[in-house]
């Protein structure tokens, strides 16, 4: 069952066009990985998709009851508590105080927040700690559909897997399907099911590859020799790899 | 300064600690006001500039009647008043003219007209209108403060961060839950000090026209002691006039900022919290 479907969608910002003829589909449960270049309207696409911005053009079909969102900045709310802002789409729904509290805590627990932290304001957190932030109030709606925007760039090693695994088994317990904006190509292969590559002007979806195995299932050496084929021997992926050395050196 | 848990119970004691702490520090502001004043009162004589003392004398002989409180309460009255609606109106103004680029450019240049045209011109044009009644005075306040408050409001929309607009939209809030929930709360920067403006500008201006209108009030009995050329009781006037004034901002629209824009205080280092 299709969850997502976007049909010759394309966007401009004041007649410069960042995106055009891009055409996906997403089904229930599944995680479709987005990669691209940096500026190649990754970002775009996800705001597009999740019904933030007006395409220009083309269709956009949603088959979810509900999503959440995390941005590639933290977006939290700089005069509420953690507590308060992992809360605030339980607040928007209309969800009673105790029971705000309890799926906020859980929430947080989730993504590794200390209770201690949770009273503080944003101000007040490390990077990592206010994108755990975020990433816990896209998930405390209990979506069965997430937008991901590059989350887990501000995380140290270690918590950027904790929190891959936790995409993956949340994924697999609540069955949401998720688009999963990253730059990283083994985070991708980590956890997606299909990746897409995005044309470096944004001009369509230059092409796809589905991943063997099933997310949470595959290897670290399984995981390191799918990068490694992608990166020698696929021509689609020579792109990203070429612009990535361009921005290093 | 204080090092308190930040359980509710602690921070909210904390708060009251600092707010008394800054009345403490008002004082001796005003103490050193005293001395330039006694200075200036031991150069030019009694006649000019009666001695600070002989004027809290003056402001507790007056207290002791009724009718200063009336009088008081009389100016009090029209200020806040005036305040009061100026403000529901340059903040329920303001807050549009944020949303809508069109508004907010069609408000600039009669902004600029109305910020421009002195107090005391909407003072004549209130008594043309409205006689020597409380209307003059009234709508010489709500004139002379609310684009002060409509300005800051506006501003405050308009420099808001969108990207949590976005973000309240994504979880499914609406424009007006985008305005209450996410837009409001970031007003209050701008927002709060102009009130505070607002308010000082409400007792000056009421004051004003009640001394040339005629009714009454502060400025009535300003408009008495100079016909007396009564210095004495006319600064003491002018002292309970300010009083009232920092009763009230300190006593409502300071709390109800702090309250509002507690976070800030977590931002700021150890020590440079006042
Ligand atoms: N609000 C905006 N107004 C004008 N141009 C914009 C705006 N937002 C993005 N752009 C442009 O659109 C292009 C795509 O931006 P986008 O943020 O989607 O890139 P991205 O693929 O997410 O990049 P990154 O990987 O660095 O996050 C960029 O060239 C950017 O300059
Ligand atoms: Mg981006």
């Amino acid at each position: 069952m299709t969850v997502l479907s976007l049909q010759g969608v394309g966007h401009a910002y004041l007649g410069r066009t960042v995106l055009d003829r891009i055409a996906l589909d997403l089904s229930a449960a599944e995680i479709v990985a987005l990669v691209g270049p940096s500026g190649c309207g990754k970002s775009t696409l996800v705001h597009i998709a999740a019904g933030l911005l007006e395409p220009t053009h083309g269709r956009i079909r949603r088959d979810y009851r509900r999503h959440g969102v995390v941005f590639q900045e933290p977006r939290l709310l700089p005069w509420a508590t953690a507590r308060e802002n992992i809360a605030f789409p339980l607040r928007l729904a209309g969800v009673g105080s105790g029971e705000r509290r309890r799926r906020a805590e859980a929430a947080a627990m989730r993504v590794a927040l200390a209770p201690e932290d949770l009273e503080k304001y944003p101000v007040a957190l490390s990077g990592g700690m206010r994108q755990r932030t975020a990433i816990a109030r896209g998930l405390v709606v209990d979506p069965d559909f997430v937008y991901f925007d590059e989350p887990f760039t501000a995380l140290d090693v270690a918590l950027k897997r904790r929190m891959q695994d936790l995409v993956i088994d949340a994924a697999r317990r609540e069955r949401f399907a998720a688009l999963f904006v990253t730059h990283d190509l083994s985070e991708a292969v980590r956890l997606a099911h299909r990746i897409l590559v995005l044309d470096a002007d944004g001009l369509g979806i230059e092409g796809e590859r589905s991943v063997p195995g099933a997310p949470g299932e595959r290897s670290d050496t399984q995981v390191f020799h799918v990068v490694q084929g992608f990166l020698s021997e696929d021509p689609l992926f020579r792109r990203i790899h070429d612009v990535d050395e361009r921005r290093v050196a | 300064m204080l090092a308190l848990p930040t359980s509710g119970l602690g921070d909210r004691i904390g708060r009251t600690a600092r707010f008394l702490w800054s009345g403490w520090a008002g004082i001796a502001g005003l103490s050193l006001l005293a001395t330039v004043w006694q200075l200036g009162h031991e150069a030019y004589g009694d006649f000019i500039l009666p001695a600070p003392l002989a004027t809290f004398a003056a402001v507790l002989s007056l207290l002791e009647s009724t009718d200063t409180w009336s009088t008081a309460f009389e100016t009090t009255r029209r200020a806040v008043k005036g305040f009061v609606m100026a403000g529901s109106v340059g903040v329920l103004i303001g807050v549009a003219a944020g949303y809508s680029a069109a508004m907010q450019r069609l408000a600039g240049p009669i902004l600029t007209v109305v910020l421009g045209v002195p107090p005391i011109a909407w003072i004549v044009l209130a008594m043309i209108w409205f006689g020597s009644s409380d209307g003059t005075v009234m709508t010489t306040v709500v004139i002379a403060t609310s684009p002060i408050v409509l300005v800051a409001a506006m501003e405050g929309v308009a420099t808001r961060d969108r990207g949590l607009d976005d973000m309240a939209k994504a979880f499914g809030a609406g424009p007006i839950r985008r305005c209450l929930a996410v837009g409001m709360r970031q007003v209050g920067a701008h927002l709060f000090p102009a009130l505070s403006i607002a308010l000082g500008t409400a007792f000056k201006v009421a004051v004003m026209a009640e001394l040339l209108a005629n009714v009454g009030g502060v400025g009535g009995a300003l408009a008495r002691a100079r016909a007396h050329l009564d210095v004495a009781t006319a600064l003491a006037w002018i002292l309970l006039a300010v009083a009232a004034l920092i009763l009230i901002d300190h006593g409502v629209l300071r709390p109800l900022r702090s309250e509002a824009e507690r976070w800030r205080d977590a931002a700021r280092p150890w020590g440079v919290r006042r």
